[in-house]
């Protein structure tokens, strides 16, 4: 069966496919040290789980999911922990990331796994086992299939199986088509069963004729129903799974709708195959297929256990002293390697050694001649010239008006620009800038909620305790009205309006009364038996007393006035 | 005519009734100016703008009673959206309020004595503490505004500007060669 539909543009870059499909997948040598980064899926970072010095078993967690959206990452081999720190990943950044490095025993010592029936477990237990064996996209966008396998709003018609990979020099899933075509179509009999899909179709691009063919032989041979092989047409993006499921179905799948909306749901075939392995074998995600290709002795296909350092990759592959550096992914969408130390991930699906002869420097960028030959090639039918022009001018709203974020970074409109500007790197700065933005209003906005929250319990505190006091006063007020009434009937009783000041002043008179009375109350003891001379004595002395008292008093008097 | 002017005072004091009613049913709470002010100014709460968090700050600029450029967290680009929404000419921002790299509060907590002027003097509640007890910063919800620097008696918070890391990273601006056209 051929494709009956095509998408809008597409570019036709020089595939460079058969390099790499000469030789068989060939297992790796186990390498020196594993760096498994905790990061290689969408969402949230896996927590490690383990601690450094421990002894890790072959599919042991080593991080676990955090949060709904993120996914579990093990240990390839075993081996013991070395370091769990902040090491180079590849990332377009360049800056580090939370690594777990283990350095293998040489065992290979599994740990204990079995597979379930499918047919025979329920389906949120299936989608807990693709979560906990770490089963992402592996397509590139390592998108966890567990939340991927889940429609319970929409029903799905068509579930897509994406085979085409359309990018230059890759041929990792072309190989794995090959060899191992079987089980990729078990694994999607699981994800179409989690999806109650109706049919899969089976995207190839028609320049792996061998990929296509045993695909449908397995497909009869597994007596698979409602499933069907489509050969289609070779054009750069068709492996895009928006592009790939108009090409398959006709549907176009609009800005802002998930392709649930429209009963499509895409898998890419390495994913089918994990998740196969995953369930039927009990076996989590501890190694891909890695396209080794470029600038080496013998460019092939490699089962690669994830964390292996790209440079012992390359190294087996035959690498040549001209390189100058490392590319994961295609050329076209790929990312420039920190480092040739990083660890292969879920998501590199192709390590191209580049040299300046392979991939010469970027010829400097022209002015823009508005020429459009962007507009036609773009599969997502946008206007980026004026993209362009808008990220350029840092006017980010204009550019979100023209559908920024629809962009899929292909590089098809880089690839054409007779003016070589890097277009794609305004569109993810542009991408980027938004982004931080929106983060910033997030943080500002929980930053004046918070604010007003506090305004408003200062506010209250301040009241409960005008409050308190008012109520202590009026509590203290009554109290010494009835102690006046009982022992000094005498004293002035207060009136309602009285001035708190002369309230006060009353209180002090009192209580110097008091203290009078107490003075005066107060007879000096042991006076009975003294002699005359004696009381003369104590005479004398209280009027020497009384004196200077009377002195000190009219010298403060002097000194006030 | 007596008709006529029956039904044009009829029709008035209709309307006149209609617009009482409704200025008292959908009166708007506030000034919705102010709200969009704020809408635009960062929530850092500093004061640096002479007024006590950005709500005041909001309310003087709706009355035309403060200048655009008095806010430096929000940057130049702050100082640009607020001349939009104003309609007002950008002015740059004076000699001393230059902007400064974005950071958060740290406590030395070794050197922290419990005394929680720090905590009464946060105005966003991102200090953790109680009297005696350490206290510490909870740099998510920290604004960068400062104010807790001043109030320290031993001198233990120091504000350390956000490393950029993998998590906040950002693509650059494109900076390329571009060739001479001759």
């Amino acid at each position: 069966m051929k494709a009956a539909f095509k998408f809008h543009g597409g570019v036709h870059p020089p595939t460079h496919k058969t390099e790499s499909t000469r030789t068989p997948i060939a297992q790796t040598a186990l390498p020196s040290k594993l760096v498994i980064p905790l990061h290689q899926h969408v969402g949230a970072r896996a927590k490690p789980v383990v601690q450094v010095g421990e002894h890790v078993l072959k599919g042991q967690m080593i991080g676990k999911p955090e949060g709904r959206l993120s996914n579990a990452v093990h240990a390839s081999t075993s081996g013991t922990v070395s370091a769990i720190d902040l090491q180079l990943v590849a990332h377009h950044s360049g800056q580090p990331d939370l690594c777990v490095t283990i350095v293998p025993d040489g065992r290979d010592e599994w740990i204990a796994h079995t597979g379930v029936d499918y047919k025979q477990t329920a389906h949120t237990e299936l989608r807990h086992l693709l979560r906990q064996a770490g089963v992402v996209g592996l397509g590139g966008a390592v998108f966890p299939s567990d939340l991927k396998a889940y429609s319970n709003k929409h029903k799905i018609k068509t579930m897509v199986l994406n085979g085409a990979e359309c990018e230059p020099y890759i041929t990792c899933d072309d190989m794995l088509m090959r060899e191992r075509p079987a089980d990729i179509l078990r694994g999607a009999e699981v994800l179409r069963e989690l999806l109650y899909a109706e049919e899969i179709l089976i995207g190839i691009e028609d320049n792996k004729p061998e990929a296509i063919a045993a695909m449908r032989q397995a497909v009869i041979d597994g007596k698979h129903e409602h499933m069907t092989v489509v050969a289609v047409p070779t054009v750069y993006p068709s492996g895009g799974a928006k592009q790939l499921m108009r090409i398959l179905t006709g549907i176009e799948v609009a800005a802002g709708v998930r392709s649930t909306e429209k009963g499509l749901q895409c898998f890419n075939v390495a994913t089918a195959y994990s998740a196969w392995r995953a369930i039927a074998h009990g076996e989590p995600l501890l190694s891909r297929i890695v396209t080794v290709t470029g600038n080496v002795a013998h460019a092939q296909n490699f089962e690669v256990l994830l964390g292996t350092p790209v440079d012992e990759l390359m190294a087996q592959a035959g690498s040549r002293p001209d390189t100058d550096k490392h590319i994961m992914g295609g050329p076209m969408m790929g990312v420039q390697l920190p480092s040739a130390t990083v660890g292969i991930t879920k998501a590199a699906n192709c390590i191209i050694a580049s040299s300046p002869a392979l991939f010469p420097p970027p010829k400097p960028a022209l002015p823009c001649i508005r020429c459009t030959r962007c507009a036609e090639v773009c599969p997502a039918e946008l206007q980026p010239q004026d993209l362009y022009w808008f990220a350029k001018a840092n006017n980010f709203g204009k550019a979100q008006e023209f559908h920024l974020f629809d962009c899929i970074e292909c590089g098809a409109c880089t690839y054409v620009c007779p003016s070589n500007i890097p277009l794609v790197n305004y569109y993810r700065y542009a991408k980027s800038e938004i982004w931080a933005r929106e983060q910033e209003a997030q943080a500002a906005e929980l930053a004046r909620e918070r604010h007003e929250f506090r305004q408003l319990r200062i506010e209250r505190e301040k009241q409960e305790k005008a409050e308190k006091l008012a109520q202590k006063e009026k509590a203290a007020a009554v109290a010494k009205a009835a102690s006046d009434a009982v022992q000094m009937p005498t004293a002035t009783p207060l009136g309602p309006n009285a001035d708190p000041d002369d309230a006060m002043q009353l209180r002090i008179d009192a209580a110097l009364a008091r203290a009078k009375e107490q003075a005066s109350a107060a007879h000096p003891k042991n006076t009975e038996t003294l002699t005359p001379q004696q009381h003369a004595e104590i005479a004398e002395a209280d009027a020497r007393r009384a004196k200077a008292h009377e002195m000190a008093l009219s010298d403060a008097e002097q000194k006030s006035e | 005519m007596i008709a006529a002017l029956l039904v044009m005072i009829g029709i008035a004091v209709f309307l006149g009734a209609v617009l009482g009613f409704s200025a008292i049913k959908f009166k708007v709470q506030g000034n919705p100016l102010v709200e969009k002010i704020d809408a635009v100014l960062p929530q850092t709460q500093c004061g640096q703008c002479g007024f006590p968090g950005c709500k005041p700050y909001a309310e003087a600029l709706a009355k035309g009673e403060a200048d655009i450029n008095k806010c430096p967290p929000g940057g130049e680009e702050g100082i640009h959206k607020l001349a939009d929404l104003l309609g007002k000419e950008f002015i740059p921002f004076g000699e001393g309020a230059p902007p400064k790299a974005k950071s958060v509060a740290f406590i030395d907590e070794s050197t922290c004595i419990g005394c929680t002027l720090c905590i009464q003097a946060c105005p966003v509640d991102a200090i953790v503490g109680a009297a005696k007890q350490m206290h510490t910063i909870i740099a998510s919800e920290c604004t960068g505004c400062e104010l807790c620097l001043a109030p320290c008696p031993v001198d233990c918070i120091s504000m350390l500007p956000i490393a950029e890391d993998i998590t906040n990273w950002k693509w650059r601006y494109p900076v390329f060669p571009i060739q001479a056209t001759i």
